[in-house]
């Protein structure tokens, strides 16, 4: 037990690297919070975009989706970050990371919004058009009010889900917490900075997890 | 200016891929051995979470969810690193790798599994347990023959789904020196130096996953319109 | 004269969900071979002291016996008992990703552990009685709801129960649909079945039950036989009732 205590829970150790691991914990924040905001968005604005039913443009879209679904976030971020330097592209591992995982968000919450969108009744457009509304203002006033009953819950898991992966930028040198924790490993020869950086993931993402199940429990659907 | 010979020359240079093939082929079995072991695992541990969970007893469940929450919460690289580096030192001996990847990722997916098998349990009306317990199976036989063949195939594009996710999460294993697919690439670029194993690592995921992704897109609209 | 050992014997059941008491000491015994018809409005009690009989309700207090063993005691094993005791239900319950010769052997096999084979035959034996042995194959999206619930008192007859209850068994289908049921009802009777039949099916009662029990907020107003009880209810709450459903 004073070993486990020692490895993993050591005061002194957590004590002094903490002001550090608190670093992490802002660019691991700040890293997270953008990428929600730029997948959230990207994501609606496609599918929106995919609501014109553009054959040219859907099957670009549909490209996108399944490419970013299909890829492991890890490799993304990898050969963005050591192989695009190979054709001159020199972009930071902060640039990539949040790049990469934005792609991945926007993919799957497109997916997520335009099932949403499909769900709504045909029958609702055709009210809503017959009253004189144009295209634009059937989706926002009609459409997207009734989607976002069906797509909140999936929404938030998914977001959760793949804002987790900002642990990832560890791998290319971005100081987020995971590699501030990972240093301080390596100094201390102890496992108790690893326990913050997961304490601090918790710190996050615990609330959200909890959030997301309330949600679930608030909205549910008839199946 | 990016020049289309000098992206041909990094990014898809048959030499480079012809000399690099059998290294990404043993990455890929390794990966392959991944895939085969964690999967079965976090479904099969997932479903006994959910079964445990459908008996409604209060403490339990309170301990199962956070268990499930705990582990949907930290990033599954942050849990891999923390068993490969963790147990060794208080072990005092190493533990091999394969086995602390498998042990990581059945935590992390034994969650989403259980979650999704919930609520595909929670999708079956009362009635059917209650007619098969009128006669007289046992609730574990009832849960076995009657509630989870049906609680299961609903929520098919959710397993399919979490299938490709953990599948797409072995990659992380590369971080921890596993020599599976990534790991194998970065190896071979660092030989080669060009971008062409990385590029030829992400055609072979998408070989692998692609399929699997269209296959999901269709199992969603079939279930959307049969609701 | 020999005292003939009931078949099911609850004695003063009481029930409460939470603060509401829908049950309130009510007593229920039921002789081989006699078919009990429970009505009564509805919230009145009666699906639920159906369900306490073979304890998919457990009752908060009293003892339910079958066939003279005490069911509600510390240490029985339910899953034997149930064996004994068929259970049709209003919703037919169906298992929906099984054949309905699927249906009807999955208890045979797996509580009765018969081998496959046998199970089936049985299974076969107890859809013919209900006159659908041509449908074994079909999945229960593919029956009338008057065949499903055929199905299912097929899948409580081939338990070979001491007795069989039956919860609301035609509320749930279309009219034309209801006669093909109470026909297999009426065919188990004639064969010496144990029956207790929650229904509003007053005509059915009146030519086929032994016993009628009224029932009205958790209690039994009044029992006696058909002609007791329509021709000449005593109970106030009974006249009320009986004039409410035949007005329909």
């Amino acid at each position: 037990m004073d070993v486990f205590l020692d490895e993993f829970f050591n005061a002194e150790v957590m004590l002094k690297y903490l002001p550090d691991i608190i670093d992490g914990f802002w660019v691991t924040l700040w890293l997270a919070f953008l990428v929600v905001i730029s997948g959230l968005t990207i994501g609606l604005a496609l599918a929106l975009l995919r609501a014109y039913q553009n054959p040219f443009v859907n099957a670009g879209i549909i490209l996108f989706v399944d490419l970013f679904r299909a890829l492991p976030p890890l490799v993304i971020i990898i050969v963005g970050f050591f192989g695009l330097p190979f054709v001159g592209i020199r972009l930071s591992g902060f640039l990539i990371s949040w790049l990469s995982l934005t792609c991945v968000l926007a993919a799957f919450t497109e997916e997520i919004y335009w099932a949403g969108i499909t769900s709504v009744n045909k029958g609702q457009w055709e009210a809503a058009r017959s009253t004189g509304l144009g295209f634009g203002g059937t989706l926002c006033f009609v459409v997207i009010p009734q989607a976002i009953r069906m797509t909140i819950p999936p929404l938030t898991n998914r977001t959760i889900a793949i804002t987790k992966n900002t642990a990832l930028a560890s791998v290319v040198a971005v100081p987020e917490m995971l590699t501030v924790a990972q240093t301080s490993l390596a100094y201390a020869a102890n496992t108790s900075p690893l326990t913050l950086a997961a304490a601090g993931y918790l710190l996050i993402f615990f609330p959200l997890t909890m959030l997301s199940r309330w949600i679930e429990t608030r909205f549910a659907w008839k199946r | 200016m990016v020049e289309w010979e000098v992206i041909r020359f990094s990014f898809f240079n048959l030499d480079t891929l012809l000399e690099i093939w059998p290294m990404l082929w043993r990455g890929w079995l390794v990966t392959l051995q991944l895939c085969v072991a964690v999967v079965p695992l976090g479904f099969v541990a997932g479903t006994i979470l959910a079964t445990i969970y459908s008996f409604r007893i209060k403490p339990v469940n309170t301990v199962l969810i956070v268990y499930v929450d705990f582990f949907r919460s930290v990033p599954p690289l942050v849990l891999l690193i923390y068993v490969t580096y963790g147990i060794p030192l208080l072990l005092g001996a190493d533990i091999d790798a394969f086995v602390a990847v498998l042990f990581a990722f059945t935590l992390n997916s034994s969650s989403y599994f259980g979650e999704i098998v919930r609520a595909g349990i929670e999708s079956i009306p009362k009635g059917q347990m209650e007619a098969a317990r009128s006669t007289g199976l046992t609730r574990l036989q009832a849960m076995r023959y009657v509630i989870l063949p049906q609680a299961l195939k609903n929520v098919a594009p959710d397993l399919t789904s979490n299938t490709i996710e953990l599948i797409k999460a072995t990659s992380i294993a590369s971080v921890v020196a596993l020599p599976e697919l990534l790991r194998m690439g970065r190896v071979a670029q660092g030989l080669v130096y060009n971008a062409t194993p990385l590029i030829a690592v992400a055609v072979i995921y998408l070989i692998m996953l692609w399929p699997m992704v269209r296959l999901l897109s269709r199992l969603e609209r079939r279930m959307m319109s049969s609701r | 004269m020999a005292r003939v050992e009931p078949v099911v014997e609850a004695i003063a059941i009481h029930k409460s969900f939470g603060d509401v008491e829908v049950l309130k000491g009510v007593n229920l015994t039921v002789a081989p071979q006699e078919l009990v018809f429970i009505i009564g409005p509805s919230g009145s009690g009666k699906s639920t002291l159906l369900r306490c009989c073979n304890l998919l309700e457990e009752p908060t207090s009293g003892v339910v016996r079958i066939t003279g063993e005490d069911i509600t005691g510390v240490g029985v094993d339910i899953n034997q008992v149930r064996q004994r005791i068929g259970m049709v239900f209003q919703s037919f319950n169906l298992y929906p990703h099984m054949s309905a010769l699927g249906n009807v052997s999955l208890a045979l096999r797996k509580v009765k552990k018969q081998p496959r084979a046998q199970a089936e035959a049985k299974a076969h034996e107890a859809l013919e009685r209900v006159g659908l042995a041509h449908k074994a194959d079909a999945y229960p999206t593919e029956l009338s709801g008057g065949q499903q619930q055929r199905v299912a008192i097929a899948r409580a007859i081939a338990m070979e129960p001491d007795v069989m209850l039956f919860d609301e068994p035609t509320s749930a289908l279309d009219p034309e649909l209801v006669g093909s049921v109470l026909e297999v009802m009426r065919e188990l009777r004639n064969s010496g079945m144990t029956m207790v039949v929650v229904s509003h099916e007053m005509r059915f009662a009146r030519d086929a039950a032994d016993r009628v029990l009224f029932m009205d907020a958790g209690m039994v107003v009044e029992q006696g036989t058909p002609a007791e009880v329509f021709g000449a209810p005593k109970h106030e709450r009974t006249k009320a009732f009986l004039a409410s459903v035949s007005g329909h």
